[in-house]
């Protein structure tokens, strides 16, 4: 590597906007800037271009166009399909009749801090555990489904590890519970981490009612969210003042963003294999060369590959904390991060590395590097080097 | 998100390290908040008219960049002072040193000042 050479090994944090992406982006800014709520031709031509991208994300969830809503993050799109839902459900309930809906500790803080809100307004919530893989057991969610449950919200793919969780196999759970039950169970699912990697097929795979996608994690841009929702669930406005949206997101849409996320599930739908064997490969290699060459270091998530999806490795290191060794492998020009980007100014432990059965301590020494499509062995080799001089420095101050 | 001041006693702290036959060892923090930290003061020993004085301090510290350089900055400023003046230096004192630490820092001041507390009391006790 070059000396000051810059390293990115936070893909899952953000990522950069994919240059073709940027390109299908760069017209609605200043040449096609109408809105697309007008009449006129200015007008049409900004809404033809939302049109288009509500058909790619059709086409990459294998859904119907006019079941996509977009929203101005994946943080709002989980708050809409959560409180949107509750909404709709609370106003054909009978008074004194109970909202219950099933979740996991190890939800991204859209889904976590949205349940603990709603706690407030009676809502029963249950927060499901996790093994020590970071995965939760479809057997333990089997036995919260009461009468009243209303709604399963469970994440796709883990942010802080990268654990696949079992979506496909709680869809066809919860079919099979819905047959016999008086009222139905939704089922919702933050699919943000799994965009690039994953089955995405709501209809057919993964049999979920909500489901949750964000622009800029799929080298697109930021400010743009999606959410699914499937054919006939109830679910009521959060921002009204308009029509936009199929009346349900009001606000003049952003057309650039929308146009970029359309365009960037396009390219993951015709991205080839290759690309997802060759991650794997390039985090395979580097969970190897921590654990041999970093002492007392360990991988936190399921051990095996299959259960993790290809772009994120977190690790522990005794006597080092989280924060000060970002920053010192910041100075040498590397990007990582502890837990997630939304909770590294947090002084608690990562709750995800809590609820696997971490120590405090071993929670606060994780570090989570994650690679995306400009990743390359030389980085790794690299990030490998300066890895081990950053934690053995630390630990000289630690003393411990 | 940290001045030049704290990278700088992040990255090249003085103070680190441990000191054999120490007269007081200090400790503060918990796991919790993620951060554990050990002082080790060396005293010395004037004729009885004199005030003790701290001759030597060192620092181990498990922590966020915050509170490796709180550690390093409360041995530059502990050092050379007599135990009563040491006992003195405020979180704020060692905040201020470093350019002013973010809010939601603060408390790796307090912690440091804390141990020092703490190794102090120790060694006051300890020497009757």
């Amino acid at each position: 590597m070059k000396q000051g050479a810059k390293i990115y090994l936070d893909y899952a944090a953000t990522t950069p906007i994919d240059k073709k992406v940027l390109k299908a982006m760069a017209p609605y800014f200043s040449e096609k800037y109408g809105n697309p709520t007008s009449i006129h031709s200015w007008g049409q031509e900004a809404q033809t271009a939302i049109d288009k991208a509500r058909e790619q994300v059709a086409k990459f969830l294998n859904c119907k166009s006019s079941e996509i809503v977009f929203t101005g993050s994946a943080s709002e799109s989980d708050n809409f399909a959560i409180r949107g839902l509750l909404k709709a459900l609370k106003r054909c309930k009978r008074a004194g009749e109970k909202i219950h809906i099933i979740t996991s500790q190890i939800e991204h803080k859209a889904v976590l801090e949205t349940c603990y809100d709603l706690e407030k307004e009676n809502v029963k919530i249950t927060y499901l555990p996790v093994g020590n893989d970071g995965i939760i057991n479809l057997d333990d969610l089997k036995a919260e489904i009461i009468p009243e449950t209303d709604l399963v919200s469970i994440m796709y793919v883990n942010n802080e590890t990268g654990a696949i969780q079992p979506i496909q196999k709680i869809g066809r759970l919860l079919e099979e519970i819905n047959k016999n039950k008086e009222h139905r169970i939704f089922f919702h699912t933050d699919a943000v981490q799994a965009a690039n990697w994953l089955n995405c097929d709501v209809v057919e795979k993964l049999g979920v009612d909500l489901f949750t996608l964000s622009g800029h994690k799929i080298y697109g841009p930021k400010g743009i969210g999606v959410l699914y929702i499937r054919q006939g669930t109830p679910i009521s406005s959060m921002i009204t003042g308009g029509d936009q949206e199929w009346g349900l997101r009001a606000g003049t849409g952003n057309v650039a963003a929308i146009a970029g996320l359309g365009f960037a599930l396009e390219q993951i739908k015709i991205q080839d294999t290759r690309y997802k064997i060759q991650t794997e490969k390039l985090r395979d290699k580097l969970v190897k060369g921590v654990l041999t060459k970093v002492s007392e270091s360990q991988l936190n998530g399921p051990e095996k590959p299959k259960e993790r999806a290809p772009h994120i490795a977190n690790f522990s290191f005794r006597g080092v904390e989280g924060e000060s060794l970002v920053i010192s492998l910041d100075q040498e020009g590397i990007g990582a991060s502890t837990g997630s980007a939304c909770t590294s100014r947090a002084l608690l432990p990562s709750h995800v590395l809590m609820a696997m059965g971490l120590s405090e301590l071993q929670a606060h020494s994780s570090l989570r590097v994650s690679l995306g499509k400009y990743t390359t062995t030389r980085e790794i080799d690299y990030f490998l080097k300066v890895l081990w001089t950053v934690v053995e420095r630390l630990r000289k101050i630690s003393g411990r | 998100m940290y001045n030049k001041k704290i990278i700088q006693h992040f990255t090249n702290p003085k103070f680190f390290g441990k000191i054999k036959n120490p007269d007081a060892v200090g400790n503060a923090g918990n796991p919790r908040c993620g951060d554990l930290l050990t002082l080790y003061l060396k005293v010395d020993n004037p004729p009885a008219n004199k005030t003790k004085k701290i001759t030597d301090i060192r620092f181990q510290t498990l922590g966020c960049a915050s509170a490796i350089a709180a550690s390093d900055m409360i041995c530059e400023l502990a050092k050379g002072k007599t135990l009563d003046k040491a006992l003195k230096i405020s979180f704020k004192d060692v905040s201020k040193s470093l350019g002013v630490l973010p809010p939601l820092k603060i408390h790796c001041a307090q912690l440091v000042t804390e141990a020092l507390r703490d190794a102090i009391g120790k060694y006051k006790k300890l020497s009757g």
